[in-house]
């Protein structure tokens, strides 16, 4: 495991891999997958859509939708595996130690229910606080998270109120029990940049406040290069790159990484215009990953010999690893 | 929008529709192929009787009077005299539809505490063994003709164990209560597999709702998932379907009317169309659309108290 502080993280996963059910059958999302964050560290989850990394985010929490599950590894919070805690300490912990966001905060909230009845529910139960309590801390958190007029909206519907305002709230639910890791799941993709942008700032404020440590998903090398410490790029259900974010963007070191972050486009003054670069070929489907390196089929750098290396990470100073021996 | 304001728009869009049906009705009278006296009365009527009722049906006066008259009278219910029975319509009407009504409410009540639990079973335990028996079960009791249920619960229930009486309506509530239970039954029966279908439908549908994961994700539990979040945003289908059977079931619950010997309306439509009493026949035209708009109006005031969304 790469963290190099404390022997037991805040939260690890070791060999994580989880299986999922979709129409053609059984297949793995994500395999072997290890990482872990350490108080006031924030990781960032750098994939393409499908990688595994939203599932994976699911995990952490155990949350893999049903029929899917768990096939191996574990996840352990603070040093306590998960599969250790009984329903009910796992339900404390959700909600109160680890909280989450979602991509799209249109669905996330309940249509039938006022944002005020949904952040007092949530205030009572995990904060066991009574109604009239909950009512004035619910309307603090949305004034903490920047909600103008807090009281007018804790009467409005969810579909009432604008997308940024709705990922504010789910915020505002989220940091009410002062998480000590919150897991974020692409929690700007479904906003317009200027909202992008208030949101992360939001986020960046609350975690430095807070200690909190912060997974942020996205498929947005911008997103997470703002905002995380490191950054776990995930590629056909495999972390294929690890380390702190100014050396993997700096230095990367593995071909997907590399082709990554070619293709970003680039405003350039001079020098005309360029072509997009763009990797070749697309992503394999779950369940159809070829042997070896499940990147070998893309790369421009591959031999015969990647169709038998596994997939793990090597550990160079500082911190940085690559699941690809050839290129170094 | 406030509730009220959402009822009172959708009881204006109502009388539209409500007109529509009076002149369906009024025109039902004159839908009949020739003088309608006169095939009222039969060919054997003398020319005398059959001008007294063309007096007595007004159908000597020009056709917006007739239907103004029919509009106004049927205002105050009043709708004449039944050609069979030689009585006021009205009150025949009234006291069979307090039967009809209270025999559907019944049998909605009764599908409805067996449908919700069942489907809510059915979704939690979906593709399992709990959902397959139940799936199975109420396909079965679909599948069952009413008149054949009724017969088979009167064998066990009346005559077997004489928990209920086999027909008529008892005169105490209790009495009444109890005669009106195996009807309801045979009907509720029939309810059930629909009603539990749509709702387990979008049980479902509601269960992979991103809400549903972020309400785990906060840690609640699955009861409060399942009873305050998923069901009331599971209701409407389920409502929808409730509504059209409701109007449906008002008119068309003759055969177990018949086999419990209970005088409701659907019934009462029967014997008027056998004896071709054309103004009862028209009364309960217009009763039954009646019953069909208020049921539609009664569902779309619960999508409203349901839904915040509706109401906008």
């Amino acid at each position: 495991m790469q963290t190099a502080s404390s022997p037991a993280p805040l939260l690890a996963a070791r060999g994580l891999s989880v299986g999922l059910v979709n129409r053609h059958g059984a297949f793995l999302a994500t395999k072997r997958v290890s990482l872990a964050v350490d108080r006031g560290q924030s990781l960032g989850l750098l994939g393409e859509s499908g990688c595994g990394k939203s599932i994976t985010l699911r995990a952490l929490l155990g949350l893999v939708p049903h029929p899917g599950e768990i096939v191996g590894g574990s996840v352990t919070w603070k040093g306590r595996d998960w599969r250790s805690l009984s329903k009910s300490e796992i339900r404390r912990i959700r909600g109160k130690d680890i909280a989450m966001i979602f991509q799209d905060p249109a669905s996330c909230l309940n249509p039938v229910f006022t944002i005020g009845d949904q952040v007092t529910e949530t205030l009572r139960l995990k904060l066991s606080l009574k109604a009239k309590a909950a009512r004035e801390l619910a309307r603090d958190l949305l004034d903490q998270v920047g909600i103008p007029a807090p009281e007018e909206r804790l009467r409005l519907y969810p579909h009432q109120l604008s997308g940024g305002m709705r990922q504010r709230v789910m915020i505002a639910m989220a940091i009410a029990t002062e998480p000590d890791l919150l897991l974020a799941d692409e929690p700007t993709t479904a906003l317009d940049v200027t909202i992008q942008d208030q949101i992360l700032t939001l986020l960046a404020g609350l975690k430095e406040r807070n200690r909190m440590a912060m997974i942020l998903v996205s498929h947005d090398v911008g997103v997470v290069a703002q905002n995380c410490d490191l950054i776990a790029v995930m590629y056909a259900g495999h972390i294929v790159e690890w380390g702190p974010t100014y050396d993997v963007l700096r230095t990367p070191r593995h071909p997907y990484t590399r082709g990554l972050l070619a293709a970003i486009p680039r405003l350039e003054v001079s020098g005309g215009r360029r072509p997009l670069q763009t990797i070749a070929g697309a992503p394999p489907t779950p369940g159809e990953l070829p042997e070896g390196c499940p990147f070998r089929l893309r790369c421009s750098s591959a031999r015969a010999e990647c169709a038998t290396i596994p997939v793990t990470l090597d550990h160079k100073p500082p911190g940085h690893g690559s699941a690809c021996p050839i290129v170094t | 929008m406030s509730l009220i304001a959402f009822a009172g728009r959708r009881l204006a869009q109502a009388i539209p529709v409500l007109l529509i049906i009076t002149v369906a009705a009024f025109s039902v009278i004159h839908l009949v192929p020739g003088d309608p006296a006169r095939v009222m009365l039969g060919s054997r009527a003398t020319d005398e009787a059959v001008q007294v009722l063309r007096e007595q049906l007004g159908l000597d006066k020009p056709l917006v009077t007739q239907y103004l008259d029919f509009l106004k009278a049927a205002m105050r219910l009043d709708f004449g005299d039944s050609l069979f029975q030689r009585t006021a319509i009205g009150p025949i009407v009234a006291a069979r539809a307090v039967h009809s009504l209270a025999l559907v409410a019944y049998a909605v009540l009764i599908s409805l505490v067996i449908a919700v639990p069942l489907a809510l079973l059915s979704a939690i335990r979906r593709n399992l063994l709990a959902d397959h028996v139940v799936r199975a079960l109420t396909t079965l009791a679909f599948c069952m003709p009413s008149f054949w249920t009724a017969l088979l619960l009167v064998l066990l229930f009346s005559i077997r164990l004489k928990f209920f009486p086999t027909s008529g309506l008892g005169d105490s509530p209790l009495a009444y209560l109890a005669s009106l239970t195996l009807p309801a039954v045979s009907i509720g029966l029939y309810l059930t597999p629909i009603l539990l279908r749509s709702l387990r439908a979008s049980l479902i549908q509601t269960l992979g709702a991103e809400f549903v994961e972020a309400a785990r994700a906060r840690g609640f539990g699955e009861a409060r998932i399942l009873f305050k979040h998923v069901l009331r945003n599971s209701l409407i289908a389920m409502l929808t379907i409730l509504g059209i059977n409701v109007g449906f079931l008002i008119s068309g619950a003759v055969i177990v009317e018949n086999v419990f010997s209970i005088p409701g309306l659907g019934s009462l439509m029967v014997a008027a169309i056998v004896q071709r009493d054309y103004p009862v026949i028209v009364a309960l035209t217009l009763v039954f659309g009646v019953v069909v708009v208020a049921a539609n109006f009664l569902v779309d005031l619960s999508y409203a108290l349901l839904d915040p969304r509706i109401r906008q």
